[in-house]
């Protein structure tokens, strides 16, 4: 599941661990002082908008928890823990 | 003559085809031993593609042919291996065609927990042998993993322990959970459906597969071959968390990472979500002040540039180039007022020069010039007397005689 760097609103939000990472990647550049000020910029942007969408995702308060069954015929089906 | 006396006194004993013997042997075992139990040591055991199970049972003096069909083999909590010392109760049954006797085993166990737990060291070595456990196989976990899956019983402490800690811990993740037989027959069957279901699924991030505590009987599905090998072929990493923390199932050596229980499991798959929160929120803070940091040292780089040897060269140059042009002036200046006082010189000297044949100034020294008319008279033998003369001072003319 790879992510692109810029994303339009429609796509579906970035995978978490890919986000993590590309904003311990920013950070590593910036503190190394080896970036250009116009860079710096453009990644100190790119960070803010990034970690924003980490912290939406944590105000998730509780968790998610689905059910897996087989059906006669052997095919997988998911349900919600409380539609049972 | 003699042989049909013989044939006579034969006769008194009934003669009985193969079929027939063979049917009144297996009317006597299969009458006498209904229902009976054997020990000893199984060899040659062989898991048919039907299902059926054929070994032999044996001990020191003798062998006898075992087959176990398969409806009663699935009630086996464990796989039968050589070596193992099983009681088997079942019926004797005699199969003619062969001329052989066997026991239908309805029932297996263990000789003792004594025999499982050699099962288990055989077992552990033959797959440690195979490679099964090699670290360089191990998967890393995902870091910030966002689906869960989970194999367990929906019923035991197991699962309940695990969503506990991952409501506290991050609640923002999918949790999906496999319910399963954790011990018993066809549980090892079930563990291993579901790890190869999750992987079909595909997206998962990482798997735990666990149960509460119990005996080696009760976690034995844990060691069965066909749960160790579908957890070596995941692609999906997985956490074992199978009893408490002295226990220790094949299960847990080939899996990527072994958690001590259910409650450690959840704690090794999530960090706890204030962790990266306070990372998160810390992000604008730090970052700005790296960014502050990154135009001081380009303030500082601009500085010493200006500051640098190579940055005022032109300056310098320049400095330079002035001072020789000036240095250049003045010695042409110099120049110029040497030649000129070497011309003048040269001009007073040669003034001097002009002077001194100047006749005027010669005149004024005191000689004279004698014209004879107009000739001038420059030596004696010239004038005769009586000649006329004009004799010039430099002050004026005078005539005058020779005598």
């Amino acid at each position: 599941m790879g992510t692109k760097k810029h994303l339009t609103l429609k796509e579906s939000p970035p995978n978490f661990e890919h986000s993590m990472k590309r904003l311990e990647e920013i950070v590593e550049k910036l503190e190394s002082g080896s970036v250009s000020l116009d860079n710096a910029m453009e990644l100190y942007e790119e960070g803010v908008k990034i970690s924003k969408q980490c912290l939406e995702k944590l105000t998730q308060a509780e968790l998610k928890l689905k059910k897996l069954s087989k059906d006669v015929n052997g095919n997988l089906e998911l349900f919600k823990e409380n539609e049972e | 003559m003699f042989r049909y006396i013989a044939s006579a006194i034969m006769i008194t004993q009934k003669t009985f085809t193969v079929s027939e013997l063979t049917r009144r042997i297996k009317g006597v075992l299969e009458t006498s031993f209904t229902n009976v139990s054997v020990e000893g040591e199984i060899s040659n055991f062989k898991r048919h593609s039907s299902g059926h199970l054929y070994f032999t049972l044996k001990d020191e003096g003798a062998q006898i042919s075992a087959v176990m069909w398969r409806g009663r083999a699935s009630n086996l909590f464990f796989t039968p291996q050589d070596g193992m010392k099983v009681v088997a109760s079942g019926k004797i049954t005699v199969y003619e065609p062969q001329g052989k006797y066997q026991i239908d085993v309805v029932q297996l166990q263990p000789r003792g927990i004594g025999e499982l737990q050699l099962a288990f060291e055989r077992l552990k070595q033959k797959l440690a042998d195979e490679g099964l456990f090699d670290t360089d196989h191990k998967k890393a976990l995902p870091e910030y993993p966002e689906r869960i899956g989970i194999v367990t019983s929906p019923t035991g402490a197991a699962i309940q322990d695990i969503l506990n800690i991952l409501s506290r811990r991050f609640p923002a993740v999918e949790v999906l959970l496999y319910p399963v037989k954790v011990q018993g027959e066809g549980a090892a069957k079930e563990i291993a459906e579901a790890i190869k279901d999750f992987n079909k699924l595909g997206n998962i991030d990482v798997m735990i597969i666990g149960r509460g505590g119990g005996s080696l009987e009760d976690l034995w599905a844990f060691n069965e071959e066909v749960v160790v090998r579908a957890i070596y072929d995941s692609k999906i990493p997985i956490v074992s968390a199978i009893g408490h923390e002295i226990d220790f199932t094949i299960a847990d050596f080939v899996a990527d990472l072994r958690a001590p229980t259910p409650s450690a499991a959840a704690e090794l798959v999530v960090r706890h979500q204030s962790e990266i929160i306070e990372y998160l929120r810390n992000f604008c803070y730090n970052t700005e002040q790296d960014i502050r940091n990154i135009i001081t040292s380009q303030k500082d780089r601009i500085s010493s540039l200006v500051q640098s040897y190579s940055f005022n060269r032109p300056i310098d140059l320049l400095r330079q180039y002035s001072q020789e042009v000036d240095e250049l002036n003045r010695q042409l200046h110099q120049s110029a007022m040497h030649s000129f006082t070497f011309n003048r010189q040269e001009l007073n000297s040669l003034q001097k020069r002009i002077s001194s044949v100047n006749p005027a100034s010669v005149l004024e020294r005191g000689y004279t010039i004698v014209y004879k008319g107009s000739e001038v008279a420059d030596r004696a033998k010239k004038l005769h007397s009586e000649d006329s003369i004009e004799i010039k001072f430099h002050d004026g003319k005078l005539p005058a005689k020779v005598e």
